[in-house]
C-alpha cells in the first residue's frame, strides 16, 4: 500500500524543484526514489543559547537542583548554618566543569553527526541487507533500462512510484512504477537498500524512495536509548536512600533541638534571646542540619564519577595493545559513561561475519585422489609458505604451506591437474583484468573466490569468461572451454556443476558440492571412496563425469524446454539437473576455511574462563554458523549442551522457554536471525536475566543489537561506519575484546567501586562527626569543622588523591588479568559495590566518626596547652577534629590503594601538605586583617599545632581508625581469600622472590578435528543465470562522465572488496 | 576523542607508548602479608603501651584541684541572690575554703570553670563582630547584624563589644588567699599573659584613632556597654589602664568560645617571684574570695575554681594515657590473635591456593 502522506510530500518536493527524480541505470541497476527531508539537527547548542540552555539542563538534574535548593536555604539567616560560599564554590566549580564537558561533547557530537549525515546522503542510493549474503543481483526495469545514460531522457522521464510505507523487512519490497499509463511492478530486485555497495557496475541512476530514518537500514536499527550503567542505577537508589537517611538524621537532631530548647534553651535565653519557641526552633534546626549534613550527598560525587569515567575512557583510546597497525585504527571509547559496566559483562552477543571471522576464505588443505595436502591453519605460522614465482599469474597474496602439492601439479599428475581444472571451471566468479596479468576475481561468495584463486596459483588460471566460454591458462597454456551449461547452486541442491566442451571436443561435467550430496551421486565403481574418506577432508567434494555428446544434445534440448516453461520451471530444471549429475567420479575434496580473525579462539576461551557467556547471532545458515562455532572453540565435539537456534521464533509465549533452554547451554548460536531479531534476543536476555550484556558487531545489520545491549562494541575499519557510529566502543579486531573487558573493564569497575566505597566512607565519616557534635552543642547546627574546611574538603583536600586512586589503581596488572580470567567474575556478581557493601561502608564510617569525634573530645576535655592557655576552644577543637579526619581518611585511602604510582604518592602527600599550607594561610594574620569575617580562625593553627597532645590525639585516632581495618583485611585474606587476593599474593611473591613468573599457560591450540574443518560453506544462490544470460557481459567498458562531482564521498573509501586471501598476518602473535 | 594526530603516515594514529598512557607506571604494590602486618601490629602495640606509660607518668606528676563554688560555703547566699535579676547590680562577695595537700610544684594556673554553659551554640557563637573587636571604627559604631539582638542598648547607642558572647562575659572575680602559720596572705596572680599571643596582638585591637592623646573612654564615646555588664569596656581593669577596651585579657579569653558546654578558662597565673610561691603553691589551707556576679541558676550551670599545674603534655587529662595503654593492649591482643590465625591457616599458604 502506498504511503499517501509520504508520497504526497515527496511529490510536492519533486514538483517544486521541477525535476523528476526518477533515475534509471545503464545496465542492470535501477534505484528508485523520492527524497524525503532528512535534515537532522546536529548540535544542541549555539554560542548564545549555550549558557542558559546548559544551566537549565544542569539544574534539571536532581543533584544540581538540590544544591540550588540548599543555596536558597542558606540565604535564610535563621536557617543558614554555613556561609554561602560552602555551597556556591563547589556548585560553581561543578557547573562549570560539567558545562565544559557538555560543550566539548556537543562539539564532538556535532562533528560526528555531520559525518554520519554525509554517509546518509551518499549511501542512500545504495542499500543493503545483511552482509552474509554477499553479492546480489539487482536489475533495472527494462523500461527504465532503455534510458541508458542520457541525461536529457532522464530529465524528461516522468513517472509515479507507489510503494509500501517504510518498514524494516530487508527481503521484501512492494511497489509500482506508473509510466505513461502503464504500471510496472517494483520488487526487491529493483531496489538498492541503504548501506550496500555497488559492484560490477560503474554507475547507476536511481530514485531515492526513503531517506534517513525511513530507510530499511535505519528501521532495523532499533531504538536509541540513553544508556546508563548498573552502578549508575545503584547510585541513584543509594542517593535516594541517603536522602532518606539524611532526613532521618536531621529529624533526630531537630527533635533533639526541640527537646533541648524546651529543657535548657529557654533558660539559656538570658544569654541568647531567641524569640522563637521550641517547635519552631526545631523546625529551623531541621533545615540548618539539612545544610550541614548535605555532604553525605556531595555534589562532587557526580563530577568525580564523570572524571573517572573520562579518564578510563582515555586509557582505552591510548591503549597500544588495542591499536591495529594494519589499518591504523586505535580503539575508541565513543561513550565515556559506561566504563565500569565493561567489568560486569555476563553475556556477549557476537555477530559472526566480520567480527569473529575476517570474511576471508582461505584454501589451505585439500585431498586429491586420496592423498591429503596442506596443513591446518594453526601450523602455518611456522612452516614455509609455497613459492609461486614460477606462475606469473599467481595471486601474490595467496599462500599455501605444502610444497608437495606444487611439485605434483608441476609434474603433471593428471588427477591433480583435473582437480584444479575443475576449480578453475566450475564456478560463477567474474574475472576482471584491469591491467595485463593483474586479475581480480569477484565472487558471489568468498569461498568460491578462494577456490578459484587456489586453482589460479597452482597453474590453472581462470582468465576470462563469455556466456559461451571460459578461458583458462592451464600451466601457462591458454585453453578455451566452451561453456554448455551452468547448473547453479542453491540451498537444496548444495552443489553446482558446469558442463564444458574442451578444445579437443570432450564433454565434461564438473561438479562440486557438499560431501554428503556428492557421495550420493558417485559412480558405484568409485572404489577408493572409503580410503578417501579415511583421509579426512569431506567438506566440499569435487567430482567430474565425461558426457556422451548425443546424450548432451538431447539433454540440452530438454533443458531449453524446461528453462522456458511457464509453470513448474524450477522443478523441471531440478529434475534435469538431478538426471545428469549422476555417476560422478570423485576427484578429491577440499576445505576452505572461513578465516577467523587472529586470536579469536583464544579470546573466546579466555572470555568463557571469565564466565562470560557468548552467544553468536548470525544471519548465516546453520551449517556455516556451526562450523565457525567449532573452529573458534565455542563448540567442541565433546560438548553436549549446545544450543543452536535456527529459524528463530521470537513469539511472546516462546520467549521464556527459549531463554530457559538457551541459558542451560554452554554455547548458544542463533542462525538466520534478522537484525531486529538480534536486538530482540538481546532485549530478552536483558529483561529476564538482569545481566549486563555486550553486543559486538561490525556491520549495519548489527546496529540494532549494538544499540539494544548495555554495551555496544563496533568493529571498525572493516565495513562501513554504521556499527561503529552507533557503538559505545570500537576497535579493529575481535581479540581486543578480551583486553577491553578483562583489563580495561575490570580495572574500570574496580576503580569505580573503590572510588564509590571510599567516597561514601569519606563523606559519611565527615558528616557523622557533625551528627555527634549535635549532642554537645544543643543541636544548634553548629559545625565541627571550619567552614572553609567544609568547603574545601571534597574539592581540594581529598579530591586529587581519590581521583588518582580511581585512575591509577590496579589490583594486579594486565598480565595477571589475562593469566587469571576468573578475576573478572566478581564484577559480574556485583561484588565490589552493592547495597551490602554500601551498608558496610556506612557502618565503617559510623565507627570512624565515633573515633574521630569522641577521641579528640575526650583527649581535649578539660585540658590546656603546655603553657596553661586555652586549647579546648571551639576553633582549636575544629582544627584538631578536621586534621584527625583528614589524616584518617588519607590513611584509609592509602590502605585502599593497591598500586602506588608516583602520582598517588604525589597527590596524597601533596594534598596533605596543601591542607597544612592552606590552614596556615587561612589562619594567618593577613587573611584575617583583609577578610575579617570570613577568616576568624586566626592563629589557631599556630597555637594548637605546636602542642604535643594535639599530635598524640591525631596519632591515636589514626591508629584506632586504621588498625581494625588492617586486621580485618589481613584476616580476610588469611581465611577467606578472594581470587584477587590469591592472584595478588602470587604476583607479590613473584616480585619478592625475584623469580620468573610462571610461564604463560599457552592456550593449547586445539586442533580442529578433521571431521569438522572450518569450511564455511557459505555458497548461496549464485548468478549462474547471469553468467549464461550474457547480460552481465554486455557491459561497455566506457565509463560515464561523472554526473555528480562528489568523488570524495565515503563510498570512495569503501572500496569494493575483492575477497582477500590469507597473507594479512603481520601482526605478532597475541602477547599476554 | 581519539583525535588523529597531525602527522600523516601509516601509524599516524598509533597511541603514544608512554608508561602513563599504557598504564604501566612504575608502582609499589604493597600487600598485607604476615611479614609486614604482624611486626607492624607488635610494633604499634609496643609504641602505644610505652606512650601510654610515659604519658601516664607525666600526667600523674601534674596537680589539679577543682573547687565548685556554685553554692559552696558562703556563696550560697550569692547564688540565691543571683536568681533574681533585679539584684544584678548589687555586689555579692563570698568565700570558699579548701586545702591543698601536696605542693603544686611549678607554674600554677588559676582557672574558672563553667559547667553546662553552652558557648558552642551556633547562634551564640555567631553573635559577635570580629570587625569591631579588631578596632575598625566603622564596625565600632555600626556593628554587624550578627550581633542581633545585642547591637544597640536601650539608648540606641551601638554596643561595644556587641553580641551575645561579649554580653554574657563571665564577671566573677577572685582573690586567692593562702592561710599559713605565718598568717593569711593573698596569692599573687598574673592577670595578664593569659591569652594567645595572636589574640592579644592581632585579633583584638582597640579602635584606632588619629589623635593619640584621647583616652580610651573618649575613644569609646558614643557606644554603649553590653547589657549585662556592670562596667564599660574601657573600664574593665581598673588597675591596669593598658588592659582595657577590646584588649582586656579576660574579655579575650572569654571571646575564645569553648567547644563544649563544660569548660574552664584561664583567670591568672601564679606569680612565682614572691615567697613562699617560688616553687609553686605550697600545701596548706587556702580560700578564694569571690565577687559572685555571674548567674548560673538559669541554665542549671555550675561554677568552679580550678588550680592546676601543667606538663609538656598540657593539663591533667588522663584520657590519652589510659587510651594509649588500652589501645596498646588491644593491639597486642589483636596481634596475638592474628598470629595464631596466621599460624593455623595462613602460614603454609593453603588458602591461597586456587
Amino acid at each position: 500500500r502506498a504511503n499517501d502522506r509520504e508520497l504526497n510530500l515527496s511529490y510536492k518536493y519533486s514538483v517544486s524543484t521541477g525535476v523528476d527524480y526518477s533515475f534509471q541505470t545503464n545496465v542492470y541497476m535501477m534505484c528508485v526514489c523520492v527524497y524525503v527531508d532528512n535534515a537532522i539537527k546536529t548540535s544542541k547548542y549555539n554560542i548564545f543559547t549555550f549558557l542558559p540552555l546548559n544551566l537549565f539542563e544542569q539544574f534539571q538534574r536532581l543533584a544540581n537542583a538540590y544544591f540550588l535548593f540548599l543555596l536558597c536555604l542558606q540565604s535564610i539567616p535563621e536557617v543558614s548554618s554555613l556561609p554561602w560560599y560552602t555551597t556556591v564554590v563547589p556548585l560553581v566549580l561543578v557547573l562549570s566543569m560539567t558545562m565544559a564537558k557538555d560543550g566539548s561533547d556537543d562539539m564532538v557530537s556535532s562533528t560526528s553527526t555531520n559525518y554520519s549525515i554525509k554517509t546518509a546522503l551518499f549511501l542512500i542510493l545504495l542499500s543493503s541487507s545483511s552482509r552474509e549474503t554477499n553479492l546480489k543481483v539487482k536489475q533495472a526495469l527494462t523500461v527504465t533500462g532503455k534510458l541508458e545514460d542520457s541525461v536529457e531522457k532522464l530529465a524528461n522521464f516522468n513517472g509515479e512510484v507507489r510503494c509500501e510505507p517504510p518498514n524494516n523487512r530487508l527481503d521484501k519490497f512492494t511497489g509500482t512504477l506508473t509510466l505513461k499509463g502503464e504500471t510496472y511492478s517494483l520488487d526487491n530486485e529493483r531496489i538498492l537498500l541503504r548501506g550496500c555497495t555497488l559492484r560490477n557496475t560503474q554507475w547507476c541512476f536511481g530514485l531515492v524512495i526513503f531517506g534517513g530514518p525511513d530507510t530499511k537500514l535505519m528501521q532495523n536499527c532499533g531504538r536509541t536509548t540513553f544508556k546508563r550503567t548498573s552502578i549508575d542505577r545503584l547510585m541513584n537508589v543509594l542517593v535516594l536512600s541517603i536522602f532518606g537517611f539524611l532526613m532521618i538524621m536531621c529529624l533526630i537532631l531537630a527533635i533533639g533541638n526541640g527537646i533541648w530548647e524546651y529543657q535548657e534553651g529557654s533558660k539559656f535565653a538570658a544569654f541568647l534571646p531567641k524569640g522563637v519557641n521550641a517547635p519552631f526552633s526545631a523546625f529551623l534546626t531541621f533545615w540548618s542540619y539539612v545544610i550541614i549534613l548535605n555532604t553525605v550527598v556531595p555534589i562532587s560525587l557526580y563530577v568525580s564519577v564523570e572524571i573517572i569515567r573520562l579518564g578510563n575512557s582515555f586509557y582505552i583510546n591510548w591503549d597500544r595493545k588495542m591499536y591495529y597497525p594494519k589499518n591504523d585504527t586505535p580503539a575508541e571509547a565513543r561513550t565515556t559513561t559506561l566504563n565500569e559496566e565493561l567489568g560486569q559483562i555476563k553475556y556477549i552477543f557476537s555477530d559472526k561475519t566480520g567480527t569473529l571471522t575476517q570474511n576471508v576464505m582461505t584454501f589451505n588443505k585439500c585431498s586429491i585422489n586420496g592423498k591429503a595436502y596442506g596443513e591446518t591453519s594453526f601450523n602455518t605460522h611456522w612452516s614455509q609458505s609455497v613459492d609461486f614465482s614460477w606462475n606469473n599469474l599467481a595471486d601474490p597474496k595467496f599462500c599455501f604451506h605444502d610444497n608437495s602439492l606444487v611439485e605434483v601439479v608441476r609434474e603433471g599428475n593428471p588427477e591433480v591437474q583435473a582437480f584444479f581444472r575443475l576449480l578453475s571451471l566450475c564456478h560463477t566468479v567474474m574475472p576482471e583484468e584491469k591491467k595485463e596479468g593483474e586479475l581480480y576475481y569477484q565472487a558471489q561468495s568468498p569461498d568460491e573466490g578462494a577456490l578459484v584463486t587456489a586453482a589460479r596459483n597452482f597453474g590453472f588460471v581462470f582468465r576470462s569468461r563469455t556466456p559461451e566460454s571460459i578461458t583458462v591458462v592451464e600451466m601457462g597454456e591458454l585453453v578455451t572451454y566452451e561453456l554448455l551449461a551452468v547448473l547453479d547452486f542453491n540451498n537444496v541442491r548444495k552443489r553446482m556443476s558446469v558442463i564444458v566442451r574442451s578444445p579437443e571436443g570432450k564433454l565434461t561435467l564438473y561438479c562440486k558440492g557438499a560431501d554428503t550430496i556428492i557421495f550420493e551421486r558417485l559412480n558405484p565403481s568409485c572404489s577408493n571412496l572409503t580410503e578417501f574418506a579415511g583421509e579426512g577432508l569431506r567438506t566440499l567434494a569435487l567430482a567430474y563425469k565425461d558426457i556422451d555428446p548425443e546424450y548432451m544434445e538431447d539433454w540440452k534440448l530438454r533443458h531449453h524446454v524446461a528453462n522456458t516453461a511457464m509453470d513448474e520451471r524450477e522443478e523441471k530444471l531440478d529434475a534435469l539437473y538431478e538426471e545428469i549429475e549422476k555417476g560422478l567420479l570423485l576427484l578429491g575434496s577440499t576445505a576452505v576455511e572461513d578465516k577467523l580473525q587472529d586470536g579469536v579462539p583464544q579470546t573466546i576461551e579466555q572470555l568463557s574462563k571469565a564466565d562470560i557467556k557468548i552467544w553468536v547471532l548470525t544471519g548465516d545458515k546453520q551449517e556455516t554458523a556451526e562450523n565457525i562455532g567449532y573452529s573458534c572453540n565455542m563448540l567442541r565435539e565433546e560438548m553436549n549442551e549446545v544450543f543452536i537456534v535456527s529459524a528463530f521464533a521470537l513469539e511472546k509465549d516462546m520467549e521464556i522457554e527459549l531463554l530457559r533452554t538457551a541459558c542451560m547451554c554452554q554455547t548458544v548460536i542463533c542462525c538466520r536471525v534478522t537484525p531486529l531479531q538480534k536486538a530482540q534476543v538481546v532485549e530478552l536476555v536483558k529483561k529476564y536475566k538482569q545481566a549486563v550484556t555486550l553486543a559486538i558487531g561490525d556491520g549495519a545489520n548489527d546496529v540494532s543489537m549494538i544499540k539494544a545491549a548495555h554495551i555496544g562494541v563496533g568493529i571498525s575499519g572493516q565495513e562501513g561506519m554504521q556499527a561503529v557510529l552507533s557503538s559505545d566502543y570500537s576497535f579493529a579486531q575481535f581479540r581486543y575484546l578480551q583486553r577491553l573487558l578483562l583489563v580495561h573493564g575490570r580495572w574500570s569497575y574496580l576503580r569505580m567501586c573503590k572510588f564509590l566505597r571510599y567516597f561514601f566512607y569519606k563523606n559519611f565519616t565527615f558528616t557523622f562527626v557533625h551528627f555527634w557534635y549535635g549532642f554537645f552543642c544543643g543541636f544548634s547546627a553548629q559545625t565541627v569543622f571550619d567552614e572553609w574546611f567544609i568547603t574545601l574538603f571534597n574539592l581540594v583536600y581529598t579530591a586529587l588523591p581519590v581521583l588518582s586512586l580511581s585512575l591509577f589503581d590496579q589490583d594486579v596488572n594486565d598480565w595477571w588479568s589475562f593469566q587469571y580470567p576468573q578475576l573478572y567474575t566478581p564484577g559480574q556478581l556485583n561484588q565490589y559495590f552493592s547495597k551490602r557493601a554500601f551498608v558496610y561502608t556506612v557502618l565503617h564510617s559510623g565507627y570512624s566518626s565515633l573515633v574521630l569525634f569522641f577521641i579528640p573530645w575526650a583527649a581535649m576535655y578539660d585540658t590546656v596547652r603546655d603553657d596553661g592557655k586555652e586549647i579546648v576552644d571551639y576553633q582549636s577543637f575544629a582544627l584538631l577534629a578536621q586534621t584527625c579526619l583528614l589524616i584518617a581518611v588519607s590513611i584509609q585511602l592509602g590502605l585502599d590503594t593497591h598500586y602506588w604510582t608516583a602520582m598517588n604518592q604525589f597527590f596524597l602527600w601533596g594534598s596533605l601538605s596543601v591542607y597544612f599550607a592552606v590552614i596556615f594561610t587561612m589562619y594567618s594574620n593577613g587573611m584575617f586583617l583583609t577578610l575579617t569575617s570570613s577568616f576568624p580562625f586566626i592563629g589557631t593553627a599556630r597555637n594548637s599545632l605546636n602542642q604535643p597532645n594535639v599530635w598524640l590525639t591525631m596519632l591515636l585516632t589514626s591508629v584506632l581508625c586504621v588498625l581494625p581495618v588492617v586486621a580485618y583485611r589481613f584476616l580476610r585474606i588469611l581465611l577467606w581469600p578472594t581470587i584477587n587476593d590469591k592472584v595478588r599474593g602470587r604476583g607479590y611473591k613473584v616480585r619478592q622472590d625475584k623469580v620468573l613468573p610462571p610461564t604463560p599457560r599457552r592456550v593449547q591450540a586445539r586442533r580442529t578435528s578433521t571431521r569438522r574443518s572450518g569450511y564455511a560453506f557459505s555458497h548461496a544462490q549464485g548468478y549462474g543465470d547471469l553468467v549464461t544470460s550474457g547480460k552481465f557481459l554486455r557491459r561497455t567498458p566506457k565509463s560515464r562522465p561523472a554526473l555528480f562531482s562528489q568523488t570524495d564521498s565515503p563510498l570512495a573509501q569503501t572500496q569494493p572488496q575483492f575477497y582477500r586471501t590469507i597473507s594479512e598476518r603481520e601482526e605478532p602473535p597475541l602477547s599476554p | 576523542m581519539g583525535k588523529a594526530k597531525a602527522n600523516a603516515g601509516p601509524l599516524a594514529r598509533r597511541p603514544d607508548n608512554s608508561a602513563f598512557k599504557q598504564q604501566r607506571l612504575p608502582a609499589w604494590s604493597p600487600m598485607l602479608t604476615a611479614q609486614t602486618v604482624l611486626p607492624f601490629f607488635y610494633g604499634m602495640a609496643i609504641v602505644c603501651v610505652l606512650l601510654g606509660v610515659w604519658l601516664l607518668v607525666t600526667v600523674q606528676n601534674t596537680h589539679e584541684l577543682k573547687v565548685d563554688y556554685t553554692h559552696a560555703g558562703s556563696c550560697d547566699k550569692c547564688f540565691e541572690k543571683r536568681k533574681d535579676r533585679a539584684n544584678a547590680n548589687q555586689s555579692c562577695n563570698c568565700t570558699v575554703v579548701f586545702n591543698i595537700e601536696n605542693t603544686f610544684k611549678g607554674d600554677v594556673f588559676f582557672y574558672y570553670g563553667l559547667i553546662n554553659f553552652h558557648q558552642n551554640l551556633r547562634q551564640y557563637m555567631d553573635s559577635r563582630d570580629d570587625g569591631q573587636m579588631i578596632g575598625r571604627n566603622k564596625n565600632l559604631k555600626n556593628p554587624s547584624y550578627y550581633c542581633e539582638p545585642f547591637i544597640k542598648d536601650k539608648n540606641g547607642l551601638p554596643i561595644a563589644p556587641c553580641g551575645a558572647v561579649a554580653n554574657s562575659m563571665f564577671n566573677d572575680s577572685f582573690t586567692l588567699m593562702y592561710h599559713s602559720a605565718a598568717g593569711s596572705r593573698v596569692v599573687p596572680l598574673f592577670r595578664k599573659g593569659i591569652t594567645w599571643y595572636t589574640d592579644k596582638n592581632v585579633k583584638f585591637r582597640n579602635p584606632q584613632v588619629e589623635n593619640k592623646t584621647l583616652t580610651l573612654a573618649q575613644v569609646f564615646e558614643g557606644t554603649g556597654q553590653p547589657l549585662y555588664w556592670q562596667k564599660p569596656v574601657y573600664d574593665l581593669d581598673p588597675w591596669d589602664r593598658n588592659n582595657n577596651g577590646f584588649i582586656n585579657e579576660d574579655l579575650i579569653v572569654w571571646m575564645r568560645e569553648a567547644a563544649f558546654p563544660n569548660f574552664k578558662k584561664l583567670y591568672g597565673v601564679l606569680n612565682r617571684a614572691i615567697e613562699p610561691f617560688t616553687d609553686g603553691l605550697p600545701a596548706g589551707n587556702y580560700s578564694v574570695l569571690i565577687s559572685y556576679n555571674f548567674p548560673v541558676e538559669y541554665f542549671q550551670g555550675r561554677k568552679e575554681v580550678v588550680l592546676s599545674t601543667v606538663s609538656w603534655f598540657g593539663g591533667q587529662n588522663n584520657f590519652l594515657p589510659v587510651a594509649y595503654l588500652v589501645t596498646g593492649c588491644l593491639i597486642l591482643l589483636l596481634a596475638v590473635i592474628l598470629t595464631a590465625v596466621w599460624w593455623k591457616f595462613g602460614k603454609n599458604g593453603r588458602n591461597m591456593k586456587e
